[in-house]
């Protein structure tokens, strides 16, 4: 069969390439697209390191036809960090001592990513729960859970911070006077 | 998040200065970590160099079994297949990583020649220009085997009329300085049994341990315009990988460079030279880069796991708990080859009998092969499977004489000055003060006499 033309909008840039039939997506961002955070662990959907959001979903991307997904939207650890700055989940995995090796770090942080999207506040176990399809083997779990617990909380006190800040630019049309500089774009960003 | 630390107990270190203790307590971010939450890490498969190939293995479906045909045209017939490899490319074929420290002799080719020794034994390197060609090739190698009686369990191995696992010892077991095994003879174990209030005798075995990496095993070569070679690789060894590839493809080393040190996770497991070698080959003979991983299966079936250790120990003890004799039979699971495990023996031997002081030691350990998978490195090796034997007949004899685990241990533990069974002096012991505060930590309680007992005092024992 004949390869062929796949439209994606990979980190909110659209990209066009060409792709032969059953071609893994982790293989298109990876060879295609020089996209390399995400990681082949096992190629077989049982590790986790490829793990990518795919409209907002997190996939195993060694596992899903990239022609089957053309028109799709998907993020990689690349589109994380914004203009060079961390955000609170890359945060909270460095500064909490939650990589050892790194091999397993960019699934981890895309798991967690699409977890803190759908629950801001996650209990100890749902967060458990929520990486339980990505293994690491340096089995650094312990500090991993600890950082997604800690990068929810970041991420609440920053959208509290941001929305008093629309509060009172909404009431005085102005937010010069507002808490911490940058929060009301990063928070308005991860809304959108 | 702030990470805690707990202060440092200085009480066995009254006398250094404060100042010097600035490094244990002090939270210092690893130099790797932001390139990891970034994703921007180099691992040696994040490297695709244009013209790239790939290499599979054709690998051996059998324990052990001589080669009688090996029938490549159909694999070379896959469309996108480049070339096939066998063991009449590779310039020096046999090798042994631990030469370079005196291991001998060489027992290990590196693709099959004349027989294979254990399932997944690699026989042909098929090189395609895509994964997919390169994996249809391999699978289509055709090879007649002659299928060999095959020898798993150590001791059988050592039996008289075991069949011969690798002529290149000629025997199933590896020989230290003409001995055949590592051995400790210290005392009179037989005049301690004789005077024992007690013998205890038990058995441990462990099975085979995996390290499973999350980044499987691999390197991409790519050939350099002056005729080098640079070698993209997650090996835990970088030098090591060097020399060894050198000598096997007969080349001086400054024509080989590596580059590595990100590793995706190791354990151990990543110091064989494994995979360098014949992607080397590949690359020289086809003059384009070359990437050879392990798929996951490959990683759990072929690659070396922890060896499986069987151990005899046999203890002369008296009816207060005071070890006089300790007598140790320690097989270790070497598979068809040596890699590590010679080494990882007299490691094991060097532990014996553990941290206690005991007059009478005998130790016989050895270093076996059979027709398992070849196994090498991983955390300790050598010492972990006999710490577990170790420190389990120590709870079996507390058991069986009713009495308190650690005081057991604390009446045994060497002090500052005993001579341990290799005959040297034994110094900075700590195992006292060591099971003292654990057992403060965990509130078990120690009579007065057990914690008034010190390292510094009753050694010369
Ligand atoms: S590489 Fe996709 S789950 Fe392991
Ligand atoms: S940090 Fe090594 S696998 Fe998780």
């Amino acid at each position: 069969m004949a390869s062929q033309v796949v439209n994606l909008r990979v980190n909110e840039r659209s990209r066009e390439f060409l792709a032969a039939p059953g071609t893994p997506l982790l293989s298109s961002l990876r060879d295609a697209l020089g996209l390399m955070a995400a990681k082949r662990g096992c190629a077989q959907g049982s590790c986790g390191t490829c793990t990518v959001l795919l409209d907002g979903r997190p996939v195993m991307s060694c596992l899903v036809a990239v022609e089957t997904v053309d028109g799709a939207s998907v993020r990689t650890l690349e589109g994380v960090a914004r203009g060079g700055d961390l955000d609170e989940v890359q945060s909270a995995f460095l500064e909490g001592f939650a990589t050892q090796c790194g091999f397993c770090t960019a699934g981890m942080i895309m798991t967690a990513e699409a977890l803190l999207d759908r629950n801001p506040d996650p209990t100890r176990a749902e967060v458990v729960e929520a990486i339980s399809g990505n293994v690491c083997r340096c089995t650094g779990y312990g500090p991993i859970v600890d950082a997604i617990l800690d990068a929810a909380a970041r991420r609440r006190k920053e959208d509290a911070a941001a929305r008093r800040k629309e509060d009172i630019a909404a009431r005085w049309g102005t937010a010069d006077i507002a808490a911490t500089p940058g929060t009301a774009d990063a928070a308005a960003r991860r809304r959108s | 998040m702030r990470y805690k630390t707990n202060p440092i107990d200085r009480t066995y270190f009254p006398d250094e200065p404060a100042p010097d203790f600035n490094v244990i307590g002090s939270v210092v971010q690893r130099s790797d970590a932001l390139g990891h939450v970034t994703g921007r890490s180099s691992f040696f498969e994040d490297l695709s160099p244009p013209g790239l190939l790939h290499l599979k293995a054709h690998r051996s479906t059998r324990h052990h079994a001589r080669l009688a045909t090996v029938d490549t045209s159909e694999a070379l017939a896959v469309p996108g297949v480049v070339r096939v490899l066998t063991h009449a490319d590779i310039p020096n074929n046999v090798f042994t990583p631990l030469k370079l420290i005196g291991v001998q002799p060489d027992d290990e080719p590196v693709l099959a020649e004349g027989k294979v020794r254990y399932l997944g034994e690699p026989i042909c390197a098929v090189v395609a220009e895509t994964e997919a060609a390169a994996q249809e090739g391999a699978a289509r190698v055709r090879v007649g085997y002659e299928e060999l009686p095959a020898v798993f369990d150590v001791e059988e191995a050592l039996a008289e009329g075991a069949p011969i696992v690798n002529e290149y010892h000629g025997h199933n077991y590896f020989t230290y300085e003409g001995h055949h095994c590592r051995r400790i003879r210290f005392g009179d174990v037989e005049a301690a049994f004789a005077a024992a209030d007690h013998v205890f005798e038990w058995r441990y075995q462990s099975a085979p341990i995996e390290h499973a990496p999350t980044e499987t095993t691999g390197c991409v070569v790519v050939p350099q315009p002056d005729g080098r070679l640079r070698i993209h690789s997650d090996t835990q060894a970088c030098f090591f990988t060097l020399d060894n590839t050198a000598l096997i493809l007969g080349t001086p080393f400054n024509r080989l460079r590596i580059v590595g040190g990100t590793v995706g996770g190791g354990f151990g497991g990543k110091v064989d030279v494994a995979v360098e070698p014949v992607a080397c080959v590949a690359a020289m003979l086809t003059g384009q880069p070359v990437k050879y991983v392990y798929s996951r299966y490959e990683e759990m079936q072929v690659s070396s796991p922890r060896a499986a250790e069987r151990i005899y120990i046999k203890d002369a003890v008296t009816a207060d708990g005071r070890i006089i004799g300790r007598k140790i039979t320690l097989y270790v699971d070497a598979g068809a080859y040596s890699r590590h495990s010679p080494y990882g023996t007299t490691k094991a031997a060097a532990h014996l009998p553990g941290p206690y002081s005991i007059p009478n030691v005998w130790a016989d350990c050895h270093c076996v092969f059979t027709n398992r998978t070849p196994s090498s490195a991983m955390r300790g090796f050598g010492v972990t499977i006999g710490d577990f034997a170790l420190e389990s007949q120590m709870d079996r004899i507390a058991r069986a004489l009713g009495m308190d685990p650690l005081r057991l241990r604390l009446r045994n533990a060497y002090r500052d000055g005993d001579l341990k069974a290799h005959r040297k002096v034994a110094e900075g012991t700590a195992l006292v003060e060591v099971i003292q505060k654990a057992a403060e930590m965990v509130g078990h309680e120690l009579p007065e006499e057990y914690r008034r007992m010190s390292s510094m005092d009753g050694g010369g024992r």
